[in-house]
């Protein structure tokens, strides 16, 4: 792989304990059209290096986009001053900051084509008129964006890691009005996935423009949800946000030691939990997996150059490990992941989400739904909300459908439902198989001081809770 | 160098993105990571006819390295150029009008500040961000205009936390370091700290009286500006304020809210090269007024371009009567509220949010401070809360400075009064 970093004489670092380098590019593409208008696209290519330096007890960081020698020269004098700066005053050892000596290279990448371009956007033009099809859709819109992601970690010891991969995420949304009510309906914003256009096949995107119009109108005369405590169905579309929220930021370790509490938050969940604590039903098994091909955040090494293997977080509804990188387990004294990831090169890593998947059942979508005599089957966020421990979550989605006596019924909107994470998953009563289970992608996960988001990927199946507080508010 | 890589044929839009920041993390009481980040980036929008595509790039100190890369830039812009359709609502300013904004700025020396800032708060289990650098941003375009913004700031934007889980913010930011404003702040942290050592008190579901302070108002009417005043949303009838929009409802007469962008950190003029004016309002006595149209809005609709964002970034609300010092009194019985979390909508037709409390949360009894809350969830309508709800905003606003750092420092501000609400619903 070739990088534009100039070879790093000893004259460009200087002198310190160790140093490591770790140089992102990324090629992007966004091609959105609304209303049967080709929107400005927009391509973006950003290129930089962030330089961590550990000296004595502290450890400090210097990015920078300017990549010339002197550049990088400059970055790791200031990584340096703030290593120093930070020794007396550090709130944990340098030493507990991995020290790569080895070598890999991961490669997912599918080679866009510039001469497909025109093709694409007329496949996105023809996708976005389908979407209108009735007076009442008053906004229309079909885009794809795709990115082209390379890293090199390299270091004082020796040390290289070179990684590379495409992702996708597209989207299609309908909004309807019937000028009292306004619903709308939409594709592909949970979606994200590693590959290249041929996604979009796989995910079925020039097929579901009519599907997604139609529901947006149906929603538009369909009754507001149900206020009762009742069983609840989620389907991925859903179940991957409330994975996301109340499992996967709950057991991040950084968060659980504390770093999070001025803005994402902390958790409900204590280190003395793992290994024995009943988080769900023994039905409920989360892994970790950063092998899953085509998955959104696969990946070999993480940010910091740790080697990741597939792990199970829960098993069995037992809580077993963290979502915690090399750093924040010598913090904590327990075995984690490797999931320190960086948004790109302008922020350090911190503990991340990134393959976080719900495994599959035994369960076809026909004998969850046969399993609830009275309950609401639900599917697409569009409204989040917990609290700073992860613990009181709030939901609403784009449509539900009442489920009774075994049967599904018939369409409601405003869907919203509301609990609390410590208690939600052990009422886990059904899980999916093999074919409900989708695999997704989420791309805007904010956390950090400074702030970041990352890409994450969420596979998970169908999915049946007992005795949810569920509700409209319209 | 990008006036000489267009052609004849061509009109070129440049936006310039500048930061030389500062970022150390602390928690408890001390670093947790620190570092600093240089971050240009040039955006290219090149236009050719009525067709135009934009592209993106960062940049480094060399000039061969930046003269590369925008080449490469310019000719990927060109082939798009190739593929796309005219574009009907094309829109950027023709008539040259330059400008040139430096704002004054006294940073200090982040070591310093932070020597100082752990003294202050020595003892306390202090967590959160130190920012502190300059940034800049620039326009220029190829019939000759050329506008630049430069500013500096710092922002302290952290919270000290008890052991019982209960905490309180504590932010300090500006241009110019004050030893003495760091030090009140922190003063006024110690004494919400003493009542948030207390046993937290649970409280059942239902309606309570609550102060609103202009913090957790602030999360609302960020949410709220989420689409909610944006002229696209309301031509699509997405916005979460239709009813507001339409008459149907209306805000207490109380609430006025204007997009000031004189007064804001942000630059004056747009990514088109047009000037914003100096102010847009919004609500008036609790009327909507207006929305705000970016380039594309202002194109499409046929309206009067008034900002680069639909999203407010200098929302100033009137303040109102009551003196803070009186608030609590004023309030007798019920909630304290000194900021919320995680906000959304529950019924966005309704505008209605769901949020939980968080920081210096209190319930008041005679009109003194008892004890913490346990967590709550909110869930009520804007018009309920700045509406049949409102029971009084305060004289004195405060200044909220987003500390946002996603991919940038963000120059977004509020300035906002408390609101004393009669009857706000909590759910769990």
């Amino acid at each position: 792989m070739n990088s534009p970093l100039p070879d790093l004489r000893a004259d460009t670092m200087p002198p310190v304990d160790y140093w490591s380098l770790r140089w992102t590019e990324s090629e992007e593409q966004i091609i959105q059209v609304r209303q049967n208008v080709l929107e400005p696209m927009l391509r973006r290519l950003r290129s930089g290096a962030l330089i961590t330096v550990l000296e004595g007890e502290g450890a400090g960081y210097g990015a920078t986009c300017d990549l010339s020698r002197e550049g990088l020269r400059t970055a790791a004098l200031e990584a340096r001053e703030w290593a120093r700066a930070s020794a007396p005053r550090a709130l944990f050892e340098a030493q507990y900051l991995p020290r790569v000596d080895w070598r890999g290279v991961y490669t997912a990448a599918h080679p866009w084509q510039s001469n497909a371009l025109g093709d694409l956007i007329t496949a996105l033009m023809e996708t976005a008129r389908k979407i209108k099809c009735h007076e009442r859709i008053v906004d229309w819109q079909a885009s794809v964006r795709l990115r082209h992601t390379r890293t090199v970690l390299c270091t004082s010891l020796g040390g290289k890691i070179e990684q590379e991969w495409t992702d996708l995420m597209p989207e299609l949304v309908a909004v309807a009005s019937n000028g009292i009510d306004t619903q709308r309906r939409s594709f592909g914003a949970d979606c994200g996935r590693q590959g290249g256009l041929e996604q979009l096949e796989k995910l079925g995107f020039f097929s579901l423009p009519a599907r997604i119009a139609e529901e947006a109108l149906l929603l538009l005369e369909a009754p507001n949800c149900p206020a009762a405590r009742m069983d609840l169905l989620l389907l991925p579309g859903q179940l991957i946000l409330q994975l996301h929220e109340s499992i996967g930021h709950p057991i991040e370790l950084d968060r659980i030691l504390g770093d999070e509490r001025n803005y994402a938050g902390g958790s409900f969940v204590t280190l003395d939990m793992f290994g024995h604590y009943r988080y769900g039903s023994e039905l409920l098994n989360v892994t970790f997996d950063p092998t899953c091909r085509e998955q959104f955040a696969s990946y070999a090494f993480d940010d910091e150059g740790s080697a990741a293997e597939r792990q199970y977080l829960i098993r069995a509804g037992i809580l077993e490990r963290p979502l915690g990188g090399q750093s924040s387990q010598a913090r904590a004294g327990i075995a984690g992941v490797a999931c320190t990831r960086a948004e790109h090169w302008h922020r350090p890593p911190i503990d991340r989400m990134a393959n976080l998947n719900l495994e599959p059942g035994t369960s076809p979508l026909e004998a969850l739904v046969r399993g609830i005599e009275h309950g609401i089957m639900m599917d697409t966020n569009r409204s989040w909300s917990i609290d700073d421990q992860r613990n009181k979550f709030q939901f609403g989605c784009e449509c539900g459908w009442v489920i009774k006596d075994g049967e599904v019924k018939g369409l409601v909107k405003n869907p919203n439902y509301r609990g609390i994470s410590a208690t939600f998953w052990r009422n886990l009563d059904a899980v999916g198989d093999a074919s409900t289970w989708r695999v997704m992608g989420l791309s805007t996960c904010g956390k950090g001081e400074p702030n970041q988001t990352i890409h994450v990927g969420h596979a998970a199946p169908a999915c049946v809770f007992r005795d949810v507080d569920v509700f409209s508010n319209a | 160098m990008a006036a000489a890589l267009t052609r004849t044929d061509e009109i070129c839009l440049l936006n310039f993105l500048g930061e030389d920041s500062d970022f150390v993390r602390l928690s408890r009481g001390r670093i947790r990571q620190a570092g600093h980040v240089l971050h240009s980036e040039l955006r290219v929008c090149l236009i050719r006819g009525r067709r135009q595509t934009q592209g993106a790039c960062t940049l480094t100190h060399d000039l061969a390295h930046n003269r590369s890369r925008l080449e490469k830039l310019f000719s990927e812009l060109r082939l798009q150029l190739d593929f796309v359709h005219d574009d009907p609502y094309l829109l950027y300013a023709t008539a040259v009008c330059n400008t040139e904004d430096n704002r004054h700025f006294d940073l200090p020396d982040s070591e310093h500040a932070l020597t100082e800032i752990l003294a202050a708060a020595d003892g306390l289990d202090l967590v959160g961000l130190w920012a502190n650098g300059t940034l800049c941003r620039g326009f220029a375009n190829s019939l000759g205009q050329t506008n630049w913004f430069s500013t500096g700031s710092f922002h302290l934007d952290s919270s000290c936390h008890a052991d019982n889980g209960q905490s309180v913010k504590l932010g300090y930011a500006g241009q110019v370091w004050k030893s003495e404003d760091l030090r009140q702040a922190v003063e006024r942290v110690r004494e919400h700290l003493e009542v948030l050592y207390s046993r937290p008190k649970a409280l059942a579901p239902g309606r309570y009286r609550a102060f609103l302070a202009p913090q957790a108002l602030g999360e609302i009417l960020g949410l709220v500006g989420w689409g909610g005043f944006s002229l696209k949303s309301l031509r699509i009838q997405h916005t979460p304020l239709i009813k507001l929009m339409r008459h149907e409802k209306a805000l207490h007469p109380n609430i006025s809210l204007v997009e000031e962008h004189a007064r804001g950190l942000n630059p004056q003029f747009t990514s088109s090269g047009f000037l914003k004016p100096r102010a847009v309002s919004l609500i008036e006595s609790g009327r909507f007024v207006d929305c705000l149209a970016d380039q594309r809005s202002a194109a499409e609709y046929g309206i009067a371009l008034n900002a680069e964002s639909e999203t407010p970034m200098s929302l100033v609300m009137e303040s109102g009567h009551l003196p803070s010092l009186d608030l609590l009194e004023e309030l007798q019985t019920g909630l304290y509220i000194g900021n919320l979390w995680y906000c959304n909508f529950s019924d966005r037709h309704d505008c209605r949010v769901t949020a939980t409390t968080r920081f210096a949360c209190f319930w008041v009894e005679g009109g003194a401070l008892q004890a913490p809350i346990t967590t709550m969830r909110m869930d009520e309508t804007l018009y309920r809360l700045l509406g049949d709800g409102l029971a009084g905003l305060t004289a004195e606003r405060e200044l909220i400075i987003d500390p946002g750092t996603y991919e940038w420092r963000s120059t977004a501000s509020m300035l906002l009064s408390g609101a004393l609400i009669d009857g706000v619903t909590f759910t769990m």
